[in-house]
């Protein structure tokens, strides 16, 4: 690959904005698997295979998933952030193999957040 | 105070300020500027409200108008018509109220609505193995601006501006530590990243080095642009090996990207970085030993002068900068000084990253402006003891160089200044909260273990003094103390503090002398009565069942591994002290707090006992 200048950085950032704001590229979820040290040892490993083996069942191809560090509740890992296109975003802890696929079902592929594995609803506050 | 007409909150969430917040902040502060309004109507940063989605948000009061979907190009049609017509902007209102959602939203709940995230900005948020996605939100911007449009003058200029003070413990301020290895005329210089986080309870840079490794290094391009380094190293330890592996994964990327290795982002700097992995001793956390580490010998410190921006790692000048510290390079090379300054006191500016644990509640990384007060920490953002129905007793700061905060310190504001006066030290910033159930003897006792065991042996004062204060501390907790050992530990500790050649044994003793100095008591009963209140140490306690609230449940008469306790159902029970070996279980057990915890008793040791248990825990 070629150097990066700076014109290449703001083309960068521009293209992966869309998948923060899903507003544009094809997507309608976003399931992030919290997966730092702390969430890994809580079990989140096995909740995204739980999470791949449900989007593949699905045969869903409007889902993203991915991976992200600790996202500071260590206390609730392991945790997800669950965001569909035009909703804020929420965050689930204290999950297990049954909640994840309960989710995926619910909240993921239905449209409604499961309030009782809810933590909290919305982005955080980075200014 | 000043009054203003009307008070604009602006969400600044990260859904938000994706979407563009702080662009329209700047369009609306200039547009009202313009008008002659920026002196009635205020602009107001906020958390999250939930309405990521429909961002940028705003909510105007007195009138409590929201807008959603807020664009630089609207502003000017915005002002006029709110604030000089007076009159709602229908096509930004937000159209029909939102259905109240159960689900709390984060400035409902107090762990996340009192956190700052700077350093964290990318906690949870992004995929730490993706270059692309730290691009996206505005990595390596700042590198480009310091490379290409900053002297390394101006540089240095920002960050002693920002008030930046290393984030490692002893809170030295940054810029200043580059300017003095700036100044330096040699052919090689280093920059060099501290990530060798040993602290007990400490996960700070852990969780960093994790989830954002990408801001560690591009703090450490500016740096090393800064002070004319062109070779670097991340020194981190072995024993966090995904930190280890996302950060290799990272420096790979930047060299197929460019932004490591010759003529970065189209600059004439050139900066090559590697990791070296450290076995784990505690004293190369500490700035020479571990630059003697890096250079394959034993991890030792040595005395300073000379300090390493003259000579550090190879004889050359070098700037080592925790962690954390690096990571907040970055957004204040781009969002300036006097940004950084907006959070937090005016000597202690910014935020700072905390590791809670122990028993609190939300054991978490949490990130907080300075000056915020301990008890906003513990109470709100920690959600109090996880035991409801146990008091609060101390919290652990700074971990074995630190000291214990007391209750009665806990509305201290916590910055660097006020922290060291009750004691203790910022330290990189492990907070270990402890509630009534804890023996401060013994946990003085454990810290020290630490630093008795990690000490590295060169210096006498550190080697011997370390381990003669442990003894004593174990003659306390085991029923051996006797009267003036107090005066002798806090004697010890001085002569330590004052003779030590390093950080380790300078600040080695601190957890011995807050304990002394705020649970005196703890030590005198210890030693004169033979009693550990708390029912801890093992030699200096007994257990007595209240008979008034005991129910006779036969919850404790079960769980004794000793089968020492006797008594009937729905009866008061009784514990046989000849049988009892202190373990505790039944303290524990005992929903109605019907145990007490009593001092040591003599009693006849059964011959079996002692033969075949030795000496007990």
């Amino acid at each position: 690959m070629p150097k990066l200048t700076i014109e290449d950085l703001k083309k960068i950032k521009e293209k992966h904005q869309a998948t923060f704001k899903l507003r544009e590229g094809g997507y309608r979820a976003k399931v992030t698997v919290h997966m730092g040290t702390c969430g890994i040892a809580a079990g989140a490993r096995e909740i995204m295979n739980v999470l791949l083996d449900e989007i593949a069942k699905a045969n869903a191809t409007d889902i993203i998933a991915t991976t992200s560090g600790c996202a500071g509740l260590c206390a609730r890992e392991p945790m997800i952030t669950v965001e569909l296109i035009g909703n804020p975003p929420i965050k689930y802890g204290d999950l297990n193999e049954e909640k994840m696929r309960e989710i995926f079902k619910e909240h993921i592929m239905g449209g409604k957040p499961i309030e009782k594995y809810a933590i909290v609803m919305g982005s955080e506050t980075t200014y | 105070m000043e009054k203003y007409r009307a008070n604009v909150l602006m969400c600044a969430g990260t859904g938000c300020v994706a979407s563009g917040t702080l662009k329209v902040k700047d369009a609306l502060q200039a547009e009202l500027e313009k008008q002659g309004l920026a002196d009635e109507i205020k602009i107001v940063l906020t958390g999250c409200n939930g309405f990521c989605a429909e961002g940028p948000v705003m909510l105007v009061y007195p009138e409590g108008i929201f807008y959603q979907r807020l664009t630089v190009e609207e502003v000017p049609k915005l002002v006029e018509e709110h604030f000089l017509k007076g009159r709602p902007y229908e096509k930004l209102m937000f159209k029909e109220p939102e259905k109240k959602h159960p689900i709390p939203t984060m400035s409902e709940i107090p762990f996340f609505k009192h956190q700052v995230l700077r350093v964290l900005r990318n906690k949870g948020l992004i995929d730490p193995e993706s270059i692309e996605e730290y691009i996206a939100r505005d990595g390596y911007l700042a590198a480009a601006k310091a490379l290409n449009e900053m002297t390394p003058e101006e540089i240095i200029k920002v960050i002693k501006d920002s008030g930046l003070r290393g984030r490692g413990g002893a809170g030295f301020p940054t810029g200043l530590k580059w300017e003095f290895a700036a100044k330096q005329k040699s052919d090689v210089k280093y920059m060099l990243c501290n990530g060798d986080e040993g602290d007990p309870g400490a996960f700070m840079d852990r969780s960093v080095m994790e989830a954002d490794p990408h801001s560690v290094i591009e703090g450490m391009i500016i740096g090393a642009r800064a002070i004319g380094a062109n070779k670097g190293v991340i020194y981190v330890r072995a024993e966090y090996p995904l930190a280890v592996e996302r950060l290799r994964k990272a420096i790979d990327a930047c060299y197929e990207y460019g932004l490591l290795g010759e003529n970065i982002l189209g600059s004439d700097f050139s900066f090559d970085l590697e990791l070296y992995l450290g076995a784990g001793a505690f004293v190369c956390g500490e700035e020479t030993a571990l630059m003697r580490s890096i250079e394959g010998q034993r991890g030792m410190p040595r005395p300073r002068p000379p300090f390493p921006a003259h000579k550090g790692l190879w004889d050359k000048p070098s700037v080592l900068n925790n962690v954390e510290t690096l990571a907040q390079v970055a957004p204040i090379i781009l969002h300036g000084a006097e940004w950084y300054r907006s959070v937090g006191t005016e000597k202690s500016p910014g935020t700072k990253v905390f590791a809670l644990t122990g028993d609190i509640k939300n054991v978490g990384l949490v990130e907080v402006p300075m000056g915020i007060p301990l008890r906003t920490i513990i109470y709100e953002i920690g959600g109090g003891m996880k035991n409801k129905k146990k008091k609060f007793k101390a919290v652990q700061i700074g971990g074995p160089s630190g000291g214990c905060i007391p209750e009665s310190l806990i509305d201290i504001p916590v910055t660097y200044e006020d922290v060291v006066k009750t004691g203790a030290i910022m330290g990189s910033g492990g907070m270990v909260v402890m509630d009534e159930d804890t023996c401060m003897v013994s946990t003085a006792k454990f810290f020290l273990e630490f630093t008795a065991d990690e000490s590295c042996g060169k210096c006498t004062p550190c080697r011997v003094g370390t381990r003669v204060m442990l003894d004593i501390l174990t003659d306390i907790t085991e029923g051996r103390g006797k009267e003036g050992d107090i005066e002798t530990l806090e004697d010890l500790s001085k002569d330590i503090i004052a003779a030590s050649l390093c950080g380790l044994g300078q600040t080695a003793p601190n957890p011995v002398l807050t304990t002394i100095r705020y649970f005196r008591e703890e030590y005198e009963s210890h030693i004169r009565d033979h009693w550990c209140k708390t029912g801890i140490c093992s030699k200096l306690c007994s257990f007595h069942i209240t008979e008034d609230l005991c129910k006779g449940c036969q919850a404790c008469l079960r769980a004794c591994p000793q089968q020492a306790i006797v008594g009937e159902k729905k009866k008061p029970h009784r514990i046989i002290q000849e049988l009892c070996i202190q373990c505790r279980t039944c303290y524990t057990t005992c929903k109605f707090g019907a145990i007490k915890v009593g001092p040591a008793i003599k009693k006849e040791e059964p011959e079996l006992a002692t033969s075949e248990k030795g000496d007990g825990q």
